[in-house]
This record gives C-alpha cells, sequence and structure tokens, in this order.
C-alpha cells in the first residue's frame, strides 16, 4: 500500500516513511541498472517491519490520538465502500431543510443481509473537509441519523453506525436549532428500538457527539481508536488552564481502546494492521466486515425485547462508585 | 401595585446607614443582590424562595434548599445518600481526583452533585433529583448517573412523576469515559419511565449545559425553565471561538431556548411548585382523577404572597 510519494504525516512515523521511501528508491535503481540487490531490500524490510511493530506497539495516548485523527485513516464512506455489496446513501431528516453532510447514512447489503448504515464523515482532503464540517454533526445529521435508525426498525434492519468525530458541532446555529436535544433525543430513542444495534469507533469517538449515535448493543473500537469525554486539548485548557498540556489530559482521560476494555465500556477491540488503518484500509475493512458480521450472528438470535433488555442492562451497569454504609 | 413595588417602599421606607448595612451585610442580616445591588433582609430572601424581590433575579440555591421549596414538610425520603464517588481513572490535573473529592465533600457535607429521592409535592407523590452546583460545578460522574438512574427506576416502579432539577457545566471530566455513559445510562431509565406512561419534566436552573443539556435536561414531557438560565450545548466561549464573532446578548438564555422551541415555558421560581402540581394533576387521566382527590387539595405551603414575573 506504501507509495514513494508517501510524506510523513505524523512525526513518529517519519522515520518509517524515510525508510519505506529508501527501499523504493534502491529497488527503482536497482531495476534501471538490472542490479540484483533483493538481499539488500529484504534486509532493509524487515527493518521497516520491526520499526513499523515498535513505533506502533508503543503509541502514547497523545500519539494514538494522532492516529485516530490521521488524514488517510479510513472513514465511513470508506468502509461502507470497502465492506457491502450494496449501498445507497439517503439524505436528509426531512425537517431541518439542510442535509448535514458530516453525518452520512443509507441502506446497504453486507454478507447478503440488508442493514443500515450510518457514520460521522470527516472529509479526504480540505476542500472535502470543509464541506463535511470535519465530521462535526449539527442537529440535523443526529435528527436524520434517528430517521434512518427508524427506518431500519420499521424494516427489521440492523444498524451499524461509525464514529469518527472531534465531537458534535459548536456553532451559533447548532444551538439554535438544539444540538443538545438532537442528541438527547438519539439517546433515549436507541433504547427504544428492537433491531441489532452495532457501534464501532473507527477514527475519533468525541464526546457527547459521538454517542449521540452509539447506543448500540456492542461497541467495538480499533486498537488505535480512541473516545473522549471531552477533547485533550479542551480538558487541558479547563483542568490544567493550559492547552499545551494536551499530552497529559489524554493520558489522563483513559482514551485508548485498551483503557476502555478495562473500564468495562468497550466489548471488543478490532485489531488493526502494524502501522494502523491507514497502512493497509482493506485489511482493516476485511477485519470489520467480519466482525460485524460475527456479532450480528449473535444478535439474530435474539428477539426485539431481548435485545432492548440486554442494551439497558448493558449501560445500566457501567459506573464505578462505592456504597458507603450510613 | 405590584410586589416589586411593594417590596422596593417598603426598603425605601427604612433607612439605614451605610456602615450598618456592610455589618448586617457581613452578618448575613442582609444581601445584596448580585444583578440589582438592592438590599433585601435575607429572611425576607429566603420566604421569597431566594429571588431578588426588587429584580426577580434568581439566586442559586442547592439541593437541600430545593427540596424544601418543593416538596411538602416531613414527606421526603432520601435515596441512596450512601452513594460515594470513587477515582477509577486515579485522574490528577494540578490536583488530584481523590483529594479535589475529599476536600470538596469537606467543604460542602455533600457525597456527589446530586440529592435524591421520592416525596409529596403539594400533596402529589414524586420522584425529584436536584442536582447541587456546588459540588464540583454539578458535574456528572457515575454517582450522578446512578443515583439518577435508580430514582428514575424507583419512579417507574412506583408510577411516579419525574421531576430533576439541573443545575450542571457536564459531564465530570474526571472520570472520563464513564462520565460521558451516565448521559446514555439515564436516558435508557428516561425511556422505561416513557414507556410506562409516565411524566417526566426537568427543570433547567442557571446553569444547564454540556451533557446534562445533551441528555436528561432535554427529554421532558414537559420541559421548565428558570428566568435567564443559562441552558446550551456548548459553552458560549467555545461558540465565539467556532464563530470568531460576537453572540446574541440572549443567546443560550432560557428565553432564547423558549423563542426558538426547546422550552415548553419559563416559571419563576416562586410559582414553581404551584405550576408543577398544576402540569402533574392535568396529566393524570380523568378515569384515574378520583384516586387522587386528595391531592386536588393543594396546601398553601408557601404562605407568602407570590410575587408575579412581570
Ligand atoms: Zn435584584
Amino acid at each position: 500500500m506504501s507509495k514513494p510519494e508517501r510524506r510523513p504525516l505524523l512525526d513518529f512515523e517519519r522515520p518509517l516513511t524515510e525508510l519505506e521511501l529508501r527501499i523504493v528508491q534502491i529497488r527503482d535503481l536497482a531495476d534501471e541498472n538490472e542490479v540484483d540487490v533483493s538481499d539488500e531490500i529484504q534486509k532493509l524490510e524487515a527493518r521497516a517491519a520491526q520499526l513499523r511493530q515498535d513505533i506502533f506497539q508503543n503509541l502514547t495516548p497523545a500519539q494514538q490520538l494522532q492516529v485516530a485523527r490521521h488524514p488517510r485513516r479510513p472513514s465511513t464512506l470508506d468502509y461502507i465502500q470497502a465492506m457491502t455489496d450494496e449501498w445507497i446513501e439517503l439524505h436528509g431528516d426531512r425537517a431541518t431543510g439542510i442535509d448535514d453532510k458530516a453525518l452520512v447514512g443509507g441502506v446497504a447489503r453486507l454478507g447478503g443481509r440488508p442493514v443500515v448504515m450510518l457514520g460521522h464523515q470527516k472529509g479526504r482532503d480540505t476542500k472535502d473537509n470543509v464541506a463535511r464540517n470535519f465530521g462535526m454533526a449539527s442537529p440535523g445529521g443526529y435528527r436524520k441519523a434517528m430517521r434512518l435508525m427508524n427506518h431500519a426498525n420499521r424494516f427489521g434492519m440492523p444498524i451499524i453506525t461509525f464514529t469518527d468525530t472531534p465531537g458534535a458541532y459548536a456553532g451559533v446555529e447548532a444551538e439554535r436549532l438544539g444540538q443538545g436535544e438532537a442528541i438527547a433525543y438519539n439517546l433515549r430513542e436507541m433504547f427504544r428500538l428492537e433491531v441489532p444495534i452495532l457501534s464501532t469507533v473507527i477514527g475519533e469517538g468525541g464526546s457527547g457527539g459521538a454517542l449521540g449515535i452509539g447506543v448500540g448493543d456492542r461497541l467495538m473500537m480499533f486498537e488505535h481508536s480512541v473516545y473522549t469525554v471531552a477533547s485533550p486539548e479542551a480538558c487541558a485548557a479547563i483542568l490544567w488552564k493550559d492547552a499545551a498540556k494536551s499530552p497529559q489530559a489524554a493520558e489522563a482521560l483513559k482514551i485508548t481502546a485498551a483503557d476502555l476494555k478495562r473500564l468495562g465500556i468497550l466489548d471488543e477491540i478490532l485489531p488493526e494492521p502494524i502501522g494502523g488503518a491507514h497502512s493497509d484500509p482493506l485489511a482493516t475493512a476485511a477485519t470489520l466486515k467480519a466482525a460485524i458480521l460475527k456479532n450480528l450472528e449473535t444478535l439474530d438470535q435474539l428477539t426485539g425485547p431481548q435485545l432492548k433488555q440486554m442494551r439497558y442492562d448493558k449501560f445500566r451497569k457501567i459506573g464505578m462508585f462505592s456504597e458507603v454504609s450510613a | 401595585m405590584s410586589l416589586f413595588d411593594w417590596f422596593a417602599n417598603r426598603r425605601k421606607s427604612e433607612p439605614i446607614s451605610q456602615e450598618r448595612h456592610e455589618r448586617e451585610i457581613a452578618d448575613g442580616l442582609w444581601s445584596k443582590c448580585s444583578e440589582c445591588g438592592v438590599l433585601t433582609y435575607t429572611k425576607d430572601l429566603g420566604a421569597n424562595l431566594m429571588v431578588c424581590p426588587e429584580c426577580g433575579f434568581h439566586n442559586r440555591v442547592f439541593s437541600d434548599e430545593r427540596i424544601r421549596q418543593l416538596i411538602d414538610t416531613n414527606t421526603w425520603r432520601s435515596l441512596d445518600d450512601h452513594l460515594n464517588p470513587q477515582d477509577p481513572l486515579e485522574f490528577r490535573d494540578r490536583k488530584s481526583y481523590t483529594d479535589r473529592i475529599r476536600d470538596t465533600q469537606t467543604k460542602t457535607g455533600l457525597l456527589d452533585a446530586v440529592a435524591t429521592g421520592v416525596g409529596a409535592l403539594a400533596g402529589l407523590p414524586v420522584a425529584l433529583g436536584v442536582m447541587d452546583f456546588r459540588f464540583m460545578g454539578g458535574s456528572m460522574g457515575s454517582v450522578v448517573g446512578e443515583k439518577l438512574t435508580r430514582m428514575i427506576e424507583r419512579g417507574t416502579g412506583d408510577r411516579r412523576p419525574v421531576i430533576i432539577v439541573c443545575a450542571s457545566g457536564g459531564a465530570r471530566m474526571q472520570e472520563g469515559m464513564l462520565s460521558l455513559m451516565q448521559m446514555a445510562k439515564i436516558s435508557g431509565a428516561l425511556e422505561r419511565h416513557r414507556e410506562a406512561g409516565l411524566l417526566y419534566m426537568p427543570i433547567l436552573t442557571h446553569p444547564t449545559t454540556g451533557g446534562v443539556t445533551a441528555s436528561f435536561a432535554m427529554l421532558g414531557d414537559v420541559i421548565i425553565a428558570e428566568p435567564k438560565a443559562t441552558i446550551g450545548f456548548a459553552g458560549r466561549r467555545v461558540v465565539e471561538q467556532t464563530l470568531r464573532e460576537k453572540l446574541p446578548d440572549d443567546f443560550q438564555t432560557s428565553e432564547y431556548l423558549l423563542s426558538h422551541g426547546f422550552v415548553d415555558v419559563i416559571v419563576p421560581r416562586t410559582q414553581l411548585k404551584k405550576t408543577l402540581a398544576q402540569l402533574i394533576q392535568l396529566h393524570q387521566p380523568l378515569r384515574h382523577a378520583e384516586h387522587h382527590t386528595a391531592a386536588m387539595q393543594v396546601p398553601d405551603a408557601f404562605p407568602l404572597p407570590t410575587v408575579t414575573a412581570d
């Protein structure tokens, strides 16, 4: 997957991308001069593999956050495209008068079965990102999501949601249109639905804006995805009174998949290729597809009321406190 | 003559020397309104439910006092008041969360940021949660989530209307994602309460923001706000930074939400108990009404003259 023109986008990726670039250069030179350098190449590739492993197995939470926000990290539509046999995007919430491009959804065929898929959508480049509002959905986006989830419930289709947002949009228009109400409504209504709901944090799970489509029967996260109550930047600004302390906040907030598994919030960690999802999007999509289909198979055994009960119980037990004797 | 005028005139008729004023403010005998600057005899202010008789400014009231204001004497049974916060993340910013909890508990005498219980409101059985802004800005962590959830479940089981007085800066960051997930947990409990056909009314007081706004504050069958409270999802400063423009003065106020259709009614605190009782009774189907005839005789819990909103 790695292309020679690939620039290192993250500081800690730099030694790796430089080495990968050198391998390609040597190979090109060898081809031109018809010299056999396969031994040399093999050694360098082994070194690159080792380096990749060293880098990606020891990421700090702040680095995980960078990987989760990587501009080339596969997006909701990338996964949908890679996983589904059929896909028709459906637009609009039928109320606000604007179709929110930061939250996309539609009907799809996955592994032969009809499903509704929806998720936050970041842009693939700067221009796209502006149109997608960097994956920060507006009330209309959450209402579109709810409309599609009700649609799924009506036709007995499982709901597959993908989370990838820095947070719900914080703007005058969003406040005016009831950003809080839109998210709150989804939180409650998702407990009412009688079809399976599978939620996966594919990139960045930013606070209430993430949870607004994230009340699932199963919560999955990719290995390098993060899920935060507040962005480490905001948390550092508020608690440390210093936005530059964001790496410390990232550490303290326990935002990684491994942490959230320990805290009983996350059900399943999906492995990423060494080098992160962006180093091999197709392999990553295959992992996701397999996990979704496996979970759906289990959830298929349950009736609507059983699903609701299970969903309730799942969230009911989240929280840590003690009971002191009076 | 409106009541405001009446209070104002009464005050004017009692000239008091400056130094005596200052001494008596320090003694707590008189309270100076932070909004209009007018002095009110503290006992009168309390009797007026901490609403400035001069300008109608709603001073903050905390959970114990709010419960006294809303619940009939000797009917309150508090629930789960033994739940104690933990430090599951071993969180430390400039201070460790464990120390912050301990210090706040010592200072406030509260274990965490919400009081819950059941009681009678003008003779009507209700389940009530009152957030307490004194405790870390009313932030929502595991204890707040668990206590509210248990209270709502109790309300569903007993078929009581649920009322939650909101006052919160949002999620308790020191509990990380456990805090965020309380939004879902409480919303799930409200869904069951709703499914049982029961009435839920949040009261939005100053301030109601962040994760509370994005969950139970906005899920009421009837959403009530106190006048001039700040209510919003994103913080005003965050919105300002996002847009780099000046915001309208009334942005994220009760009045702003009312005019944009996200609050049903603004009720001055002095009318709150009466309005809640009226709403609860209006939502009792007629065929059940005979069971509640006793409740129709609303005792006058507050013999003070009522202050009108205008
Ligand atoms: Zn005043």
